[in-house]
């Protein structure tokens, strides 16, 4: 059956895209549409007096400026989903009114008939600053005594949270050894290429208001932007064209969205913003930004005994849609793929005169993977073992799946020795520690870092969730016989449009290019959650699957009554329905005699495309074989269907996952450093993950190569950098270093497959598995490479200077 | 004080009365409606906005459309001939070049010079030759190796 599933099928969605011929927010144009331009605040921490907008009315093209007291009473709060106990929850107006709490922070709309005179007139708003102490270090955030963000509070911490299970205390007591460690998970920016958008267009006379928006989740924004607007959800619909990236930073419901809305339902034009990449920076959401102490326990044979991470988690000036439960997610993972029989998380959530952090690609995962994978090295430096011996002592074996962790989560499967002795072959492990032993003979600084990694994947369950953590799809046949999906997934970059196809295509018996996968629209498309998490496939294409699972069902009692027998007769095979041979002269569908059968059938009767008028199809008397075409049109034409058979062909179906999946993986970096310059070059890099089954190995190798690169930034080269006074140091791409084509090492790239059973395609999810197993297995590699001049550990990004200061300080 | 630009786009000659501040990237997308030359960050650093005039791929986010006058400009609207895609295009959509493909038409513009210069780079000469456009998504192993893709095409097209 599976003529495309497990194939390197080339993507559907790029000739358009590689034609220039793709739709963004920004390429889509409606006659008479006004631009928006924001004025951002330029202090961390300040209170306004006044907003002086005078000027900027006056200027040419410009139609209406609007400012927080404008519109604080007639827009709603930005929402924040995440829901923790005594969690403060500041009131966020999508622009500010007597106080700004970041760089960047919107204050004024101006709206005019250019976008060049918006930025125009943006320039011409007096704000009437008085500067108040900014608070930038998170840990200092922390404590009583310095200046307050809300007031109303008292303090600067959001919330308090201890998770885990086992008693820490006695672990520690009964260890060999108890190592600590200060470490840090920088800011980072997320950076998708397209920056965020919107275009808002209103119609009074039906009041009906349509947003095309770069977002990751079209569904979950409607629903809040209807409630921030008071207006009915069924009057909102959302559509998000072409998406240039998003990693969790269009994961989010953001103050323009709303505002844009408005402002097209206030003027009853069409309205439109485009973030510029210096706002981007600024105001789209950040990631990480963790500050903690990791204590590891263990025995002298290098067993685990327990792990305790204290951490102040930088939240920013504001909630965004799930910035507090990202620690959360920090703690769930904090077992990695280790045995460890206690655990405990000890997170303070603190507000900072900063952009909200909130989920970036692996959103809390690459943190605690981060912090586990550093603290397995460190007990391999502290007892002299080989990094790759800790941590095989302390996996579970493949037997022991599901596997419960002290952090309250069962792994659904795994076999972390097969990921690792196949990444250590393709490595040459050994070998390369020899060659890492000559080269220092030699005077070379090389190291070898390694990380074994476990993910959580496809969120997930919706007890688990905050707002629904099932997908949906719908798979329709067309009278015609062309196939429409349509998933509430909303892919911007991840390739659904050519997965969840060869899925159909394989399961329907037709050709690829007959199918066509529609989402983000919700108009269109069913209600549904959206791509974030690493859920699209393992969640939205287990709701194709079964979906169309039941498509199948009912075509299969319409082929019946045509061929005038029952069900239990019609087999189905590659797109032909066809009686079962009598019995002892099998020919089910699947075994050999009836892929030969359909073989020799000829074409479709009705071949996609071909106007269904009259084209009835043949008597069933006497046939033998109906092809799916065919019953698709009778479908449609309901004048031979079974008794109590609905009309129509087309299956709906919302997959609620029992659990959440885990892949995993090892990563093997080795660096060598140039002791003149202390610049890091990387040597090799190998990885081995497992995401479950593949649907296109093709696809999967681009998003763990991805992943991994963004990895390589944080490792190496990226953190959004505010200075003490609160100004944004990286406001540009020019300070802001994302890495580039000459940064980046020849990955080789190899894989396990386990399976799941958590859904019946055995995928487990693979968006974010090189931006969580990557980075620990770089700064592994960079320690290895100075642990002979007394070095244990290094904080991220390792900048040359530190590394050169460390080479020329020391004596070795 | 508008000013009239000649400029031959994709082989069409366009005459059009613009500001002298007007970009070229915005000349293209808002003038001349041609989207598909996108702006990723406005300073010249991403790439994303990369066009070709007289032959030279340009960043188009930072230079003005009155400086493109009586140029030769090629988009990616314009790469592809007689309905065939440019080897470059091919080698993306072969080998995975892209997936949200928004840096992508300027990375294939870049790609494209890099392969009329250089027809048969090593790996390290395409990484260094698309130093001045970011992508996000591929981690750029993918691009390389389409890169690799096209100079093959071309080659055994000669």
């Amino acid at each position: 059956m599976a003529r495309y599933v497990g194939q390197r099928v080339k993507r559907t969605e790029d000739p358009r895209l590689i034609k220039g011929l793709a739709h963004y927010v920004d390429d889509i144009r409606l006659p008479d549409t006004l631009h928006v331009a924001f004025v951002r605040s330029i202090y961390a921490h300040a209170r306004i007096n006044g907003v002086d907008t005078d000027e900027a009315l006056k200027a040419p093209g410009v139609v209406a400026v609007f400012t927080g007291k404008d519109v604080s009473e007639k827009i709603g709060p930005v929402p924040c989903a995440g829901n923790l106990p005594d969690l403060k929850v500041p009131d966020h107006r999508v622009l500010a009114t007597d106080r700004v709490y970041f760089v960047g922070h919107p204050i004024a709309a101006v709206v005019a008939t250019d976008a060049y005179s918006a930025r125009d007139a943006a320039e011409l708003v007096v704000v009437d600053y008085e500067e108040l102490p900014a608070v930038v270090d998170p840990e200092e955030a922390a404590r009583d005594g310095g200046p307050v963000i809300h007031e109303k509070f008292g303090s600067n911490v959001a919330y308090k949270l201890t998770a885990g299970e086992g008693d820490i205390a006695a672990a520690f007591a009964s260890s060999d050894r108890v190592i600590k460690q200060r470490v840090t998970n920088q800011r980072l920016a997320p950076i998708a290429m397209e920056p965020r958008g919107v275009l808002a267009r209103y119609f009074p006379g039906e009041r009906e208001l349509t947003l095309w928006s770069s977002t990751q989740i079209p569904h979950l924004m409607r629903t809040q932007v209807a409630l921030m607007l008071a207006i009915p959800e069924n009057k909102l619909r959302v559509i998000t064209p072409e998406v240039g990236g998003g990693f969790g930073s269009k994961l989010n419901v953001y103050a323009e969205e709303a505002l844009l809305g408005w402002i097209s339902m206030q003027t009853a034009k069409p309205a439109k913003w485009i973030e510029t990449r210096r706002e981007n920076i600024q105001a789209t959401i950040h990631g990480r930004g963790q500050v903690g102490e990791i204590e590891i326990g263990c025995r002298e044979d290098g067993t685990l005994t327990g792990l305790r991470y204290n951490v102040v988690a930088d939240l920013g000036a504001y909630h965004q849609l799930l910035t507090p439960a990202i620690p959360t997610l920090t703690g769930l993972m904090l077992s990695g793929c280790y045995k460890i029989p206690a655990i405990q998380i000890n997170v303070t959530g603190v507000f900072t005169n900063k952009m909200a952090t909130d989920a970036y690609r692996g959103a809390g995962r690459p943190e605690a993977t981060y912090v586990v994978e550093r603290a397995l090295d460190l007990v391999a430096d502290e007892l002299n073992l080989d990094p790759v011996e800790v941590r095989r002592r302390n996996f579970p074996s493949p037997e022991e799946f599901p596997f419960k962790t002290a952090t309250g989560l069962f792994y659904d499967s795994g076999n972390y020795e097969g990921a690792l002795s196949k990444a250590l072959e393709n490595a040459g492990y050994e070998k390369l520690r020899e060659e890492q032993k000559r080269a220092r003979d030699e005077g070379r600084i090389v190291g070898i870092g390694v990380s074994t990694y476990v993910e959580i994947c496809a969120l997930g369950p919706s007890q688990a969730m905050p707002a629904g953590g099932w997908e949906s799809a719908t798979v329709r046949i067309e009278p015609t016989g062309t196939v429409t999906v349509m998933t509430g997934a909303s892919p911007h970059g991840q390739g659904q449009e050519t997965s969840f196809a060869q899925l159909a295509a394989d399961e329907l018996g037709v050709d690829l290019n007959d199918v066509t996968v529609v989402h983000g629209d919700t108009s269109i498309v069913q209600y549904g959650i959206g791509t974030f998490g690493s859920r699209a496939t393992a969640v939205g294409g287990t709701a194709v699957f079964v979906a169309i699972e039941r498509l199948k069902e009912k075509a299969t009692k319409i082929a019946a009554h045509l061929l005038a027998t029952d069900a239990a007769n019609v087999a189905f095979n590659e797109g032909i329905f066809s009686l079962k041979a009598a019995k002892g002269k099998s020919a089910a569908a699947g075994d050999g005699t009836a892929a030969k059968d359909s073989d020799e059938v000829p074409e479709p009767m009705l071949p996609a495309g071909q106007d269904p008028a009259g084209a009835l199809p043949e008597p069933a008397e006497g046939r033998t074989k109906v092809t799916i075409q065919d019953v698709a049109l009778a479908a449609h034409l309901g004048r031979e269907l079974p008794p109590d058979t609905e009309p129509g062909l087309s299956a709906t179906y919302f997959f609620e996952p029992k659990n959440f999946t885990f892949p995993f993986g090892t990563h093997i970096c080795v660096v060598e450093i140039e002791r003149e310059t202390g610049e890091i070059k990387f040597r090799r890099y190998v990885a081995v993950d497992d995401c479950g089954r593949v649907i296109n190995p093709m696809l999967v190798d681009g998003q763990v190569q991805g992943g991994i690169v963004q990895s390589i930034g944080q490792a190496l080269y990226e953190e959004v950098v505010y200075d003490e006074m609160g100004q944004l140091v990286t406001g540009t791409l020019m300070d802001y270093a994302v890495p580039r084509a000459s940064m980046i090492p020849w990955m080789e790239l190899d894989r396990t497959e386990t399976p799941t059973d958590v859904n019946p395609l055995g995928v487990k999810g693979v968006g974010e598995a090189g931006t969580i197993g990557a980075t620990p297995a770089i700064v592994n590699a960079v320690v290895d490479a100075l642990s002979p001049f007394g070095v244990r550990h290094i904080d991220m990004p390792v900048r040359p200077e530190a590394v050169w200061r460390i080479i020329n300080n020391s004596d070795e | 004080m508008k000013k009239s630009v000649r400029i031959n786009v994709n082989g069409e000659t366009r005459e059009s009365e613009v500001e002298p501040r007007l970009l070229l990237v915005h000349y293209l997308r808002d003038v001349l409606g041609l989207t598909g030359t996108h702006v990723g960050c406005e300073t010249s650093l991403c790439g994303a906005c990369t066009v070709m005039v007289d032959g030279r791929a340009v960043k188009s986010c930072t230079m003005f459309a009155v400086q493109a006058d009586a140029s030769d400009v090629t988009t990616i609207e314009g790469l592809a001939s007689d309905g065939e895609l440019h080897p470059v295009q091919q080698g993306f959509w072969e080998r995975h070049g892209l997936q949200c493909g928004y840096c992508t038409p300027g990375m294939i513009l870049a790609a494209a010079q890099l392969l009329e210069r250089n027809p048969s780079p090593t790996r390290e000469e395409i990484r260094h030759g698309l130093e001045g456009n970011l992508c996000r998504c591929t981690g750029y192993q993918h691009i390389v190796e389409a890169v690799e893709y096209a100079s093959k095409a071309v080659i055994s097209d000669k």
